[in-house]
């Protein structure tokens, strides 16, 4: 599994699976334990991606005949140009 | 009176007259009369034949059925309205009429009227079943804003999103929420996003106000838009207690903006809590498995095979001395009793012996070891064998003489 490739969604998923069947304690000691280095990587990874996440905000307005995104800050927000 | 001295119109030309008066006046073209229904009545034609009065006066009015078809609502006596359209004569019966383009629900009233109508009519289409509600995605990646690009409540929107889910980026489709065309502009941004798959989740709404400020949202063309989405449809219009025609057909209804934002996405505070969570469980269950692993291992270590490797032997030989001893006594007891079984057999047996039989002054006869019942066996000079009692006679044939009547004599 490409596990770069997961979505946060994905990931969590995923994890809360790994955390499950370890509860349950009824794959062999080695998987148990591939299963832990995985969940653990996994853990990281969406710490990661909350650590590194910034809201992204666009308008869409049209030009022409496309629909294009522009980016947009509220009026009344600080820094608002 | 002399009638040749004044002018004289017949009536067509008196109403065609007024008729020509009133169409060129210019606000008799275009206006608003505010008022309440009576003498309601819809023609099989289609047409809307009413009056509209108030304390002092009334007004006849027609609404035609091109025109009658826009209405959301369904007139009634006694529904305060404001109509619109134009005052003329209609010649025939020589009556000025209200022509009514519009009717628009006046009041708090007669729009809640309205509301009820049309919430009635969707619902019984099954527009709100819960059956039709989507799941929301428990963790969105891009959220749709359809609202208006000003305004608080689209601060409050970003602000909320921002502040729980930065991870999703946003879209606003800036939208007019209130006045003339602002549901057509609702309906539409929500279609092209359901369309487009903008996003994984949309959220409409605007802030708070009077019900005909938030009018739009009871706009059955957003209700239809909003329950025909295939984006689940968030509507966060208002305060707490204002309920849309939008909130009955989105998937949720959020009672605020704020609140809107609140819904759609997780807060990472709790979500950093429960990864922790998770990844704690996670290593508590590898420690217990670990530590049931190291249990199994020493349970197995003092195990009495482990401990006494020889001891399965010694059982073993334990029950093979057991079942040998068994055995032997078994073997003895059949030997008994055959012995005694043989020693009666004996006894009948010697009961029956043929030497008793010689013993009493009989012999027997052998021939080449065999024994000599008839005369027919043997012929003169045949040598044969007379067993008695206590030995034997070789002797030799000398003659031979067969008795008659041997058969009986046999017996």
């Amino acid at each position: 599994m490409a596990e770069k490739k997961l979505t946060f969604e994905q990931a969590m998923a995923r994890l809360e699976e790994i955390v499950r069947r370890l509860e349950a304690g009824e794959s062999p000691l080695d998987e148990s334990m591939a299963l832990f280095e995985e969940g653990a990587k996994l853990a990281a990874q969406c710490s990661a991606m909350l650590d590194k996440a910034e809201q992204k905000v666009t308008k869409l307005t049209r030009q022409g005949d496309a629909a294009v995104e522009v980016p947009f800050v509220p009026e009344g927000t600080e820094g608002t140009t | 009176m002399n009638l040749n001295n004044i002018q004289v119109y017949n009536v067509a030309d008196v109403n065609q007259y007024i008729k020509g008066l009133m169409d060129h006046d210019a606000l008799l073209a275009a206006l608003a009369v505010r008022g309440e229904i009576s003498n309601y009545k819809l023609y099989p034609s289609g047409h809307h034949y009413f009056s509209l009065k108030d304390e002092s006066g009334a007004i006849r009015c027609v609404m035609f059925r091109s025109d009658g078809a826009r209405l959301r609502f369904r007139p009634q006596n006694g529904m305060k309205v404001v109509a619109l359209g134009r005052v003329t004569v209609f010649p025939r019966d020589g009556q000025y009429q209200l022509y009514c383009r519009d009717l628009v629900p006046d009041g708090v009233g007669a729009l809640h009227q309205a509301f009820e109508q049309l919430r009635d009519r969707l619902g019984r289409e099954g527009l709100f079943d819960p059956g039709r509600k989507r799941p929301l995605p428990p963790y969105p990646t891009r959220v749709v804003l359809v609202t208006s690009p000003a305004g608080a409540a689209v601060r409050d929107l970003l602000r909320v999103l921002g502040a729980r889910w930065p991870m999703a980026s946003v879209l606003l489709i800036p939208v007019r929420v209130q006045g003339e065309g602002a549901w057509e502009e609702i309906a539409r941004a929500i279609r092209w996003a359901g369309r487009t798959r903008a996003g994984d989740l949309i959220i409409t709404g605007r802030g708070g106000g009077s019900m005909e400020d938030l009018w739009a949202f009871n706009e059955e063309g957003v209700a239809r838009a909003i329950a025909h989405c295939p984006i689940p449809v968030i509507s966060a219009v208002g305060h707490e207690p204002d309920v849309t025609i939008a909130d009955y057909a989105a998937d949720l209804r959020a009672a605020t903006p704020s609140n809107g934002a609140e819904l759609a996405v997780p807060d990472q505070v709790e979500v950093r809590a429960a990864l922790a969570n998770l990844s704690g469980r996670m290593v508590q269950a590898l420690r217990s498995r670990l530590e049931r692993e190291r249990r199994q291992v020493k349970r197995l270590r003092e195990s009495r095979v482990l401990v006494d490797p020889m001891a399965p032997i010694q059982d073993r030989r334990m029950l093979l001395d057991y079942h040998q001893r068994g055995l032997t006594a078994a073997a003895r007891g059949g030997l008994w009793e055959r012995k005694e079984k043989m020693a009666a057999l004996a006894a009948a047996l010697d009961a029956l012996s043929p030497l008793k039989v010689l013993g009493r002054g009989y012999s027997m006869v052998l021939r080449d070891k065999q024994a000599v019942v008839s005369v027919d066996q043997v012929s003169p000079g045949d040598p044969i064998t007379v067993t008695m009692g206590d030995g034997t006679l070789a002797c030799v044939v000398e003659k031979r003489r067969k008795k008659h009547g041997r058969k009986k004599a046999d017996l």
